[in-house]
């Protein structure tokens, strides 16, 4: 045996021990007690990974310089950045990958592929890598909201024919080695409609799917990693990658299921041409409520239940909302938070504010857990969420929304509902509980209706 | 193309494998597991290492995958990191 050989057994055996710990990270991080240790064992095997792989490196000054720059950059990033954008680096870094996984099957082309299967996984790594580049590029612009383009608007409506058009593009490429010499750089061309294309697959879908999108982006990043590892005969990347995109895809799954709609409906139809439900325009009088009223009404409850959505992470009501909750806790009110899977813009969106302003975890209840104790709940608050409390999920055949699981909050003694105006919510649907016998309506910015609350409070 | 159907078996076993280990996840780990997942797939640096540099352009491609993927690595750990120490029992 060659010291070249025995080098590449030991570099084989390090990457089994890698897979196995990404295995066990993975596993470890779907649990909260074991989560952080799980993380740490996960870093662990890339460094052992990427360890072994250094062994081998061909130009040590252009790639360790890579990497050290990388850090840098990435290390700065995710050290500074404010806990509030961390869905949008999330999408930024899933983005980061994808492009690393681009610029590899890029680079496979260049050196011509021995045989056609190599060039049909040159193919599909570039085209999946890709897209989840530039697709996560445009979840960030909208989760970070410095991207605001209307679904109906024409540069919509271009960019989601160019998606069109590239997924008919990657098929024509695939099969042009059967075809007759064309005598035009189709790479170049594949290269520009991948990357446009992404930028069609996410830019038409609203902010209430996004959750999806985001999963199943990060879901593509490890099936684009999967198939590199297939391209260069490489099994810790087949084994991470597939880690990756098994994990994106039950979260995937879970939000689909959440919103009780398919994957092909989020992704390509969208709620706009779900036809209107059948809820008429008459639906009465809103009784409005001030907050020195709703004061004395969370004073003399026992038990309150908080349900936070959207409206709560643009109003960054968070911790004055988390003030109030101990505020009622010192005054012996029961306090629970009813956390919808679909509530914000990416899975887990709520977990992380709440979090953030020092909410603990186990006080977080999921709808299945609050909805058959509903009836004995005082008060339920509701700060700018909206679909996910909507009735007609449960009540109204003709909803759009009809067989989504809601947070049942209509079931509550009493509901108040924190919201700036009247507008419906993503879904454009029209909510019935807003007219309820039980809603008091307490208009305003959030933070504000909330600080008000804890001020009455305190003195 | 027997070391292909070799490691389509490896493929298939691993995605199968990471369905049944990650199936019930609380909704508070829904955003770490996917950035912690996410991180996981700045694999891919290990793929960017070993690309070619015998041109200017490949050298140039290969060194852009190797800084995204570090970014993507040490970005994504870093940042789930610092999301689970928030998370706090009561």
């Amino acid at each position: 045996m060659s010291i070249f050989e025995d080098i590449t057994a030991i570099q084989n055996i390090i990457y089994i021990v890698a897979s196995i710990l990404f295995i066990s990270g993975i596993k470890m991080l779907g649990k909260e007690d074991t989560a952080v240790k799980g993380n740490f064992l996960s870093a662990f095997a890339m460094f052992i990974a990427v360890l072994a792989t250094i062994i081998f490196i061909v130009d040590p000054v252009i790639l360790l310089g890579g990497i050290l720059l990388g850090a840098i950059i990435g290390s700065t990033i995710a050290l500074k950045v404010k806990m509030t954008s961390i869905p949008e680096m999330v999408a930024l870094f899933n983005g980061f990958g994808g492009l690393a996984t681009f610029l590899i099957a890029w680079s496979e082309y260049n050196s011509i592929p021995d045989n056609y299967f190599q060039y049909l996984l040159v193919m599909v790594t570039l085209y999946i890598g890709g897209v989840t580049f530039t697709g996560s590029l445009i979840a960030y612009g909208k989760l970070s909201e410095k991207l605001k383009v209307a679904k109906t608007s024409i540069v919509t409506k271009i960019f989601t024919t160019i998606f069109y058009g590239s997924i008919l593009f990657l098929i024509f490429s695939i099969l042009l080695p059967f075809l007759p010499e064309l005598g035009f750089n189709f790479f170049t061309v594949l290269l520009a409609i991948t990357l446009l294309g992404g930028i069609g697959f996410v830019l038409p879908i609203g902010g209430g799917d996004m959750p999806v999108v985001i999963s199943l982006l990060n879901s593509f990043s490890g099936i684009a990693a999967a198939f590199a590892g297939l391209l260069l005969l490489n099994n810790v990347l087949i084994v991470a990658g597939s880690l990756v995109g098994a994990s994106g895809l039950i979260l995937t799954v879970i939000m689909a299921k959440a919103m009780n709609r398919s994957i092909n409906n989020i992704l390509f139809v969208g709620y706009a041409s779900v036809s209107k439900g059948s809820s008429s325009e008459e639906q009465g009088e809103v009784s409005p409520i001030n907050v020195a009223d709703a004061f004395l009404i969370l004073e003399s409850a026992s038990s309150v239940l908080i349900i936070p959505g959207y409206g709560m992470a643009v109003a960054q009501a968070q911790h004055v909302v988390r003030e109030l909750g101990e505020l009622l806790e010192e005054n012996g009110t029961e306090v629970k938070y009813g956390i919808h899977p679909v509530a914000g813009r990416m899975p887990g969106h709520m977990n992380v504010l709440l979090a953030e302003a020092n909410v603990p975890y186990d006080v977080l209840a999921e709808p299945d857990d609050v909805n058959p104790i509903m009836d004995s709940v005082d008060v339920a608050v509701v700060i700018g969420a909206n679909d996910v409390v909507n009735p007609s999920a449960t009540e109204e055949p003709g909803s759009p929304i009809y067989g989504m699981p809601i947070i049942e909050v209509h079931n509550a003694k009493t509901v108040f509902v924190l919201k700036r105006s009247m507008s419906s919510g993503f879904a454009g649907v029209q909510n019935p509980l807003f007219f309820k016998q039980n809603t008091r309506m307490l208009f305003g910015d959030a933070k504000e209706s909330i600080g008000g609350l804890v001020s009455e409070f305190k003195d | 193309m027997e070391i292909y159907a070799l490691l389509g078996f490896v493929l298939i076993l691993s995605i199968y494998l990471g369905l049944e280990l990650i199936s019930k996840v609380p909704s508070t780990l829904h955003t770490p597991l996917m950035s912690g997942a996410n991180a996981i797939s700045g694999i891919a640096l290990v793929g960017a290492l070993v690309l070619s540099t015998d041109s200017n352009l490949q050298s140039a491609i290969a060194f852009l995958a190797v800084l995204f993927a570090s970014i993507n690595v040490f970005g994504g750990y870093l940042v789930t990191n610092r999301m689970l120490k928030m998370f706090k029992k009561k």
